[in-house]
């Protein structure tokens, strides 16, 4: 049963062969042997989650209509608000803290009948890309001990690739859905700045930040999407805009189709064995009938210095609201109030928030604000321009979401550079605000698994996933499971 | 030495919506401590702006108002800054690019009317407040997070105002234009209407150039009045410091960095570090304390504060189009100004009368146009209104809507007091009966018997039967007291129950005695 898709596990509720609570029941079994192993998981209420699993079962046989992801487990990113449940955000500042509300996602997931499993681990506040600057864990991949899941969603990816769950959401400000599932083996999905209501979602960079599925195929994850996404106008941001039927066009193949393939992907850094993969890709779409064209994202290469402007400036404001006063983590001793803030920051948060904070209130100080901040502004404009002349040549671009495939634990916590090299392919997704699709394709030598990132304009998400899917039946990559 | 006083006003005005800027909770005031906040205005983690279109509306119809340039796009900015009274530690406010700039307001003073430029308004939210226990040895501070999130228009003058009593009028004049176009309720006691005023000097030199003192900043200023004394106790402060340490030498003029300010050159000054070495003298703030009727002028800041200002990103910029913009125009009305102007122009009032009405609001300058039309005599009409009407009002507490005689009454008294000639006591006493009794001046007049007495035979008879009753006034009078006349007149006026045309019995009466 662990290794049924979502669909599947629906189809079989429908016709009978499994209930809500044998599949919580399962999930749950599955958690408690891998976790020690893995350490996906900051929060499970195994009360609570077989709750939910037996009240939809009631209502299935009284004959209620049920919602699209019923009896479904979820596993929700630990930076996603759950009414009544801590939400810590991977941080020592949050450890106590309990929302009143729901995250939008999790309200659409309620409606949706989905039983929300737990709360993941990840980067605190999302910052890093290998999970291990949670304050709480290490969470450690599937496909290796040894190794990180990737981040910052980190546990939401290896939750679903050591079978805890079958779907769960991350959340990608400059990477984070994509390279943990590249490095987990699954597919994750990054949708278009504003597709999904950020309410609810405890804000790292706002203008970068967005919520998405994890599965284990682009079906999946399609249908997922279609829970999650529409407008909420509690986010601003959020364009009111149709969401698709993603799960109904899956199957039609998108003929002709385009695929821009950019040198800039394909550059110094990138590790030969993945390179090799990608590149059997596109060779799969070839036969597809496919046309690959080169393109340029000429501005490409600023993008990581360009995101560690937008991002960490607007995590400096984001983040100063956690002062000891109205919530989180205040300190015991402090004499007055300037010092009660200094000792309840200092105390709460971590090495690289502290970090972020730093260069992000450093970018926007007066004197620097124009050689930097505002300079990344006019840098992302760049981007995005790039993106726009691209779209108009191509359906969608093509590239490995990650340079190397899972780094071990311990080896970049040192070297913050070399650890944000690790998003290089992803960030300008985010900086222009783009759709991005990691799909597995490959698996090194090591064993460990490969991602394809798949790019489409923005709001293009159904025909991104069409074209992950025209692979994905091509290839039995995401049908492997790890043997945690 | 001779000085011009230079004053900027920083106005803040609470708008009224129902909800806050950016969330649902309500902007009751003197609602139990925290009771109107919700996760959004508390800052909670994960919750997100968004915004008032109706605190935006009011927003622009205040600017529009105010004569202000609206920007077609505009956007929110974050003012960054730690503070218990402001949960995010940010502020939602807007920094380069105000939906509203370039401005002007008319204040009139008792020199005439002036216009005072207006540099920007922009909307903002508002801070909470924060409480201070010292009771029973406690020293706690307590934060009430009600006002958090509450709309706020800030509003900046051009350092245009030259005197204290200027200063007064500005905020006069947008508490009334704000008031009369339902934008604020502009009450300073419950903080919907808070000034900070900027002030300095440019002393005259005798090479025609000025120094500029430091500038300034008065805060807590809780009322109309305590701004206009503040400032000139601010000025006479500042005046008297400068002497001084120019004499002491602490203080020296600052020649190397000459400044121009409008049309002339202003140096500013420095003051004489333990080293020697001169530094420039920073702006500093102040705080007046009403009690004591002195500005405390607190440290200075060696540098100006950086509030890292930059784009929010939690909500999207605002366009404002035309279509809008002209639907506000025409539902604004007549403004006060334009009202002003009006009363002079149509009705041949003073300026000083035009400005005691228009000042009282629209409602009332209302009631005067239906009893000045209605008694076809719009002076007239304006002395009752200012010297009776205004203070039955203020005796009752009244505001105009609530007035108990209808206008229409009053212009109805007002004509008929010129068709009989009745006299001003007597019109007086209709007056009052017809509040009292709500009758018509007709019921009333008929009631009292007040039947003028206007045959001139009868009155000469009584003004002959006056003077030979009177012998005593009559010989004063003779002897050059005009005065004496009074008392005759009065026996007239007693006979007839002051029913009497008073210039009538003012002309018989010097007739007759002309013949003593």
């Amino acid at each position: 049963m662990l290794n049924l898709t979502a669909t599947e596990l629906l189809q079989k509720q429908a016709a009978g062969d499994l209930t809500a609570e044998t599949i919580a029941l399962a999930y749950l079994q599955r958690l408690r042997e891998t976790e020690p192993r893995v350490q996906a998981f900051l929060t499970v209420d195994d009360a609570d989650v077989l709750a939910q699993a037996k009240a939809i079962d009631a209502r299935r046989r009284r004959g209620e209509p049920l919602g699209r992801l019923a009896g479904v487990p979820v596993a929700l990113k630990d930076v996603l608000c759950v009414k009544g449940q801590r939400t810590t955000c991977g941080s020592k500042i949050l450890r106590n803290f309990v929302p009143p509300y729901d995250a939008h996602v999790v309200t659409q997931l309620r409606a949706a009948d989905a039983v929300l499993i737990g709360k993941t681990n990840c980067d605190e506040f999302a910052m890093g890309s290998s999970t291990e600057n949670s304050a709480y864990q290490i969470t450690h991949n599937p496909w290796g001990h040894e190794r990180t899941p990737g981040g910052s969603s980190g546990g939401s990816a290896a939750a679903v690739a050591a079978g805890q769950a079958p779907l769960s959401l991350g959340t990608d400000t400059g990477g984070s859905i994509r390279q943990p599932a590249s490095f987990c083996g699954i597919v994750g999905l990054k949708p278009t700045y504003g597709r999904v209501s950020r309410f609810g979602l405890v804000a790292y960079g706002s203008s970068l930040d967005q919520i998405g599925p994890f599965a284990h195929d682009t079906r999946d994850a399609a249908l997922l999407l279609e829970v999650i996404a529409g407008h909420d106008p509690r986010d601003s941001t959020c364009v009111n805009q149709t969401v698709p039927e993603y799960t109904r066009m899956l199957d039609q193949k998108l003929a002709p189709l385009t695929i821009g393939v950019a040198n800039e992907y394909f550059g110094e850094g990138l590790d030969p064995e993945i390179e090799q993969f990608v590149r059997d890709a596109l060779k799969v779409y070839e036969r597809l009938g496919a046309t690959i064209k080169p393109i340029a994202l000429p501005h490409s290469p600023y993008s990581i210095a360009t995101y560690y402007l937008v991002a960490t400036a607007e995590a400096s404001g984001n983040l100063a609201r956690y002062d000891g006063v109205h919530f989180g983590h205040r300190a015991e001793t402090f004499t007055g109030l300037i010092d009660m803030m200094k000792k309840s920051r200092g105390e709460g948060f971590g090495t690289e928030v502290k970090r972020r904070i730093m260069l992000g209130t450093y970018a926007l100080s007066s004197g620097y604000i124009d050689a930097y901040y505002l300079k990344a502004l006019k840098v992302r404009r760049l981007i995005r321009q790039d993106f726009d002349r691209a779209f108009a040549d191509c359906d969608v671009i093509v590239g490995p979401t990650s340079p190397t495939a899972a780094f071990k634990i311990g080896e970049k916590v040192s070297d913050p550079l070399a650890m944000y090299l690790s998003d290089i392919y992803t960030i300008s997704a985010n900086l222009a605000g783009i759709p991005g699709i990691s799909v597995p394709c490959g698996f090194t030598k090591a064993g460990l698994p490969i991602g394809l990132q798949i790019l489409a304009a923005p709001f293009a998400e159904e025909k991104m996933l069409r074209v992950a899917h025209m692979y994905e039946r091509e290839t039995a990559w995401h049908t492997r499971r790890a043997g945690v | 030495m001779s000085h011009r006083i230079i004053i900027g006003l920083e106005v803040h005005v609470q708008l009224l919506t129902k909800t806050k800027l950016f969330c649902g909770c309500s902007t009751q005031f003197g609602l139990p401590p925290n009771s109107a906040t919700c996760p959004v205005c508390c800052g909670m983690p994960g919750t997100l702006p968004v915004m008032n279109r109706q605190a935006f509306r009011l927003s622009i119809e205040a600017a529009v108002a105010l004569n202000c340039t609206i920007a077609p796009f505009t956007k929110w900015d974050r003012k960054n800054y730690f503070y218990p009274d402001l949960p995010k530690n940010y502020q939602i406010s807007q920094y380069d690019l105000p939906f509203s700039s370039n401005g002007s307001l008319e204040i009139e003073t008792s020199a005439g009317s002036r216009t005072i430029g207006i540099i920007r308004a922009h909307l903002e939210e508002d801070a909470g407040k924060m409480l201070h226990d010292e009771n029973a040895g406690r020293n706690d501070s307590l934060v009430d997070l009600n006002r958090t999130g509450t709309p706020l228009l800030e509003i900046v003058s051009q350092p245009e105002m030259e005197t204290a009593e200027e200063a007064k009028a500005y905020l006069e004049a947008i508490r009334l234009l704000l008031r009369e176009i339902g934008v604020s309720d502009c009450e300073m006691q419950e903080g919907s209407l808070r000034c900070d005023a900027n002030v300095n000097l440019h002393v005259a030199q005798p090479d025609g150039s000025f120094v500029a003192t430091p500038i300034i900043e008065v805060k807590n200023l809780n009322t109309i009045r305590g701004v206009e004394r503040a400032l000139n106790y601010e000025v006479d402060r500042q005046a008297a410091e400068l002497e001084r340490n120019l004499e002491s030498g602490y203080w020296q003029i600052d020649t190397s960095r000459p400044g121009k300010f409008r049309d002339y050159n202003i140096v500013p000054i420095a003051e004489r570090r333990a080293d020697g070495t001169l530094r420039p003298v920073s702006k500093a703030t102040a705080g007046w304390d009403e009690r004591i009727g002195r500005t405390e002028v607190q440290r200075r800041k060696e540098e100006a504060s950086d509030y890292r200002y930059f784009p929010e990103p939690d909500l999207v910029p605002v366009t404002v189009d035309e279509t809008l913009l002209a639907q506000i125009r025409q539902e604004l009305g007549e403004l006060p100004a334009a009202q002003n102007a009006r009363l002079q122009s149509q009705y041949g009032l003073t300026a000083y009368d035009a400005g005691v009405l228009s000042r009282q609001g629209r409602a009332f300058v209302a009631y005067f146009e239906i009893v000045a039309n209605r008694c076809g005599d719009a002076k007239e009409a304006c002395n009752w209104i200012i010297n009776d009407l205004l203070s039955t009002l203020n005796e009752r507490k009244l505001d105009i809507k609530l007035c108990p005689l209808p206008a229409e009454s009053l212009g109805d008294l007002i004509r008929e007091i010129k068709a009989i000639g009745l006299n001003k006591q007597r019109a007086r006493e209709v007056y009052a009966d017809m509040i009292d009794t709500g009758e018509s001046v007709k019921q009333v007049i008929d009631r009292k018997g007040f039947k003028p007495v206007t045959d001139d035979n009868q009155l000469l008879e009584l003004v002959r039967k006056a003077i030979a009753a009177n012998s005593k006034a009559v010989a004063d009078f003779k002897k050059g007291k005009t005065k004496a006349a009074d008392a005759i007149k009065g026996f007239v006026m007693r006979e007839t129950k002051g029913m009497a045309n008073t210039e009538t019995v003012q002309r018989l009466l010097l007739e007759e005695l002309a013949k003593v």
